[in-house]
């Protein structure tokens, strides 16, 4: 990610320090991750140390410290997907892309995340595959969505 | 549309809005909030767009892309006016049908409308359909009539009215005094009276002072506030400036989930549209009141909602609680007087000042007032956004708006407040949904989930669900929460693996209580309630799975078994083929049956049997039967 690119969001945000969340968010959904020259460069420019820069993106769970794949997958384990049975659309979930939560597959595939809340809970069980949302997936169905992604 | 200066030039726009819309007009409204998104409105208001635009009836219907409607269940909705009629489940190979039929000729489209379960009658008016009709809609009903990014939209159902009510004709101490006398409680969960919080931020020493929408919903199974926000994001605004301008704050801050992109973006999009036309800023109407918002998107962390968290969070700090005295209203973000409230007491805010305070006393309990949106979800048939007055009752709410419990199976308990909730049994369905009411069941109101479970579903697995969700979910920064929710959550985990011991419950009732007791926020001091309450109301299943090492719900993976009835098989091979283990032994004409050790429990092959043959079931508590020998699996 270039430095120019950082330098406009932390502008955007008037290099102020209490945005330091907003800019990581904005730097990484255009870079999808968060590389360590980018924290870096945050870190002169927003006058934080980069200790505590680490701390936000350890205690924060959207922040991906590592390269993500091209494919994103969230699973809902909201309580209406839990009691729907979200816990076998993650196994499903498993078994297809070959890694867990917070796992990328070595092939930069598969990215997949556990959700505690989608806010779509009227249609538990829920998955999410690059943005676009699955409602009342079965583990047949979840399968297919996934396989689908590899045949693009 | 030209900036708005003053009450004078909101008026004037507001009559010329009206003026341009014929009441008689036909309209189509779908629901385009995030459920309806996952549902597939987006290619349904493709198909709308473009057969009005074919029929040539561009310019002569209205089509309007809304937020929530509330019955996710059934979406994507549309309701076509003036007559009300509410087609359901649309498609947009129906559209053409819909515009033809409906919007030409005047007729209805049968199958599109919602069909009675009990009687299978066809009811075609939204507002007769059981799940809107036992409803009060008093803050979610504005969704069906807006478009969350058209401000048109919102001062053609007498938005900015409150406000511009609040600015001339109240001063900051009658507008607390208003709030206080309808009392508001806090929708976020707490249920603290608004009005007096109001007045302790508006009291505090200092000249800059903060007001704050939470749309950080971290309850899993709650969602009114992303429907709030994504639908019908200026009433919020609208609030927080009624807020803001009572508090004696310039500054506000919505904090909104991450996970929320839509309620972002209409957020954004309506602040921006406010800004253009003068009504945030300075010297709002031509009062001598500035205020601007800013938003801020929340990172995933479930503390944030906890407001002392939230605060550090919108401090570009981790959201770590902070001991409470001093409060936020008086030392809060940046050390400043700070009112934080939950998106949807922010929305009922314009209500009570148009309507008054002895409108919305007259809705509700003696303890609490107004209505209340609970998110209806899990194992009911109408899942969706319920609103309904405070006092009506779970039995109600379950069975006259959600329909009852899908696939004739049995009730066995509904949990509300989330993670900070409880489990209420069938005993006490007839409990009055109120704040104080709640809790007096074991449970509490929380933000306004309200999980209904059936037969299926382990009450020991849920409370372990739950402790592992609040154990990911803490802080870590005091001890009695970290290691109180981990131990507890280790000794369910053992019980629902066969791996219970006989003095378990009384180690997770000194666990529960010492948490309870000893924890900085309320994220610790409330994680024991799911464990407390299933304890309390269903310690017979806890007992079976630590005694008969039997999970009576036939749900915990390790205490289950799935077998398949030498009787009752026909050899098709559906579980066979679905099985992901190969764990399914079996032919044409063979009997099949699963290899217990390979199984891994995922259910693949009871989903798959015919529901003809129903011959693979699950057992728990019991020994699985010999399989046939190889001669006798033959069948004829």
């Amino acid at each position: 990610m270039d430095i120019g690119t950082i330098d406009q969001i932390i502008d955007r945000h008037q290099g102020e320090a209490g945005s330091l969340i907003q800019v990581l968010l904005e730097i990484q959904s255009k870079n999808n991750w968060l590389p360590h020259e980018a924290l870096v460069r945050v870190s002169e420019r927003l006058n934080v140390p980069m200790s505590r820069i680490r701390h936000i993106t350890t205690f924060y769970k959207t922040f991906s410290l590592v390269p993500r794949g091209r494919h994103e997958v969230h699973v809902c384990m909201g309580t209406a997907c839990h009691v729907r049975g979200a816990e076998r659309i993650l196994d499903t979930v498993r078994e297809v892309t070959g890694v867990g939560p917070g796992e990328t597959d070595p092939e930069l595939n598969f990215s997949v995340e556990t959700v505690n809340c989608l806010g779509c809970c009227a249609l538990g069980p829920v998955m999410v595959v690059d943005g676009q949302y699955h409602g009342n997936v079965d583990t047949a169905e979840t399968a297919k969505v996934l396989k689908n992604c590899t045949c693009k | 549309m030209a900036r708005i200066k003053s009450v004078a030039d909101l008026e004037k726009l507001r009559t010329e809005i009206l003026a341009r819309r014929e009441s008689e007009r036909p309209s189509i409204t779908l629901c385009s909030g995030s459920a309806c998104h996952a549902t597939g409105c987006g290619p349904v208001a493709a198909a709308i767009e473009q057969e009005l635009k074919k029929q040539g009836l561009g310019d002569k219907v209205d089509f309007r892309r809304t937020g929530c409607h509330g019955f996710c269940e059934q979406g994507p909705i549309a309701v076509i006016q003036p007559e009300g009629i509410c087609y359901l489940r649309v498609k947009p190979e129906d559209v053409p049908e819909i515009v033809s039929e409906t919007i030409v000729n005047g007729k209805r489209v049968e199958r599109l409308l919602y069909a009675d379960p009990a009687t299978s009658e066809k009811i075609a008016r939204e507002a007769e359909i059981p799940f809107y009709r036992h409803q009060q809609r008093l803050i979610l009903g504005q969704n069906r009539e807006i478009d969350p990014k058209s401000l048109e939209d919102y001062l053609a159902v007498g938005g900015f009215q409150a406000l511009s009510r609040a600015l001339f004709e109240l001063t900051p101490e009658q507008v607390v005094d208003e709030v206080k006398r309808a009392n508001l409680r806090g929708r976020g969960g707490a249920g603290f009276p608004t009005g007096v919080k109001w007045e302790f931020t508006r009291r505090a020493p200092g000249e800059l002072k903060y007001v704050v929408v939470n749309c950080d919903e971290g309850d899993p199974g709650a969602y009114m506030d992303r429907s709030l926000m994504e639908g019908n994001p200026y009433a919020v605004i609208e609030g927080l400036m009624i807020g803001a301008y009572a508090i004696g704050a310039s500054e506000g801050y919505v904090y909104v989930r991450q996970e929320y992109p839509l309620a972002v973006s209409n957020l954004e999009a309506a602040l921006a549209k406010l800004e253009k036309y003068g009504l945030l800023g300075k010297k709002i109407l031509g009062s001598g009141f500035d205020f601007t918002v800013r938003v801020h998107r929340g990172a995933g962390a479930f503390i944030c909602g906890e407001e002392t968290s939230l605060i550090k969070s919108l401090e570009g700090l981790p959201g770590e609680p902070k001991p409470r005295p001093p409060f936020p209203a008086v030392r809060g973000l940046w050390n400043r007087p700070t009112n934080i409230n939950n998106v949807e007491t922010w929305a009922n805010i314009p209500l009570i000042i148009n309507r008054g305070a002895e409108f919305f006393n007259s809705i509700g309990t003696e303890g609490s007032k107004g209505t209340k949106i609970f998110s209806l979800v899990g194992k009911v048939n109408n899942t969706g956004l319920v609103e309904v007055a405070m006092g009506a009752t779970l039995r109600d709410i379950i069975y006259k708006i959600g329909g009852g419990i899908p696939g004739g199976k049995k009730f066995k308990a509904v949990q509300t407040g989330g993670p900070s909730g409880g489990c209420i049994p069938e005993s006490l369905l007839d409990t009055a949904v109120d704040f104080d009411e709640l809790t007096r069941a074991g449970a509490m109101m929380g933000s306004g989930g309200m999980i209904v479970m059936d037969e299926d579903t382990c009450l020991v697995d849920l409370a372990r669900y739950f402790l592992g969700f609040l154990s990911d979910e803490s802080c870590g920064k005091c001890t009695p929460c970290r290691e109180g929710i981990r131990q507890m959550l280790r000794i369910l985990t053992d019980i629902t693996r066969g791996q219970g011991q006989e003095d378990d419950l009384e180690r997770l009732q000194e666990l529960a209580e010492t948490t309870r007791y000893a924890s900085l926020c309320a994220l610790g001091k409330t994680a024991p309630n799911p464990v407390l309450s299933t304890l309390n109301h269903f310690r017979e299943e806890y007992e079976a799975h630590i005694r008969e090492k039997r999970c009576p719900a036939l749900a915990c993976r390790e205490l289950i078994a799935y077998h398949i009835d030498p009787e009752k098989c026909r050899a098709c091979g559906a579980c066979l083929r679905q099985c992901p283990a190969e764990a399914i032994d079996g032919g044409k004409k063979r009997i099949h049956v699963i290899d217990q050790d390979r199984c891994t429990r995922c259910g693949a092959c009871l989903e798959a049997c015919p529901e003809a043959f129903g011959a693979v079931s699950k057992l728990s508590g019991q020994p699985v039967p010999e399989p046939l020998p190889e001669e006798k699996r033959c069948i004829g």
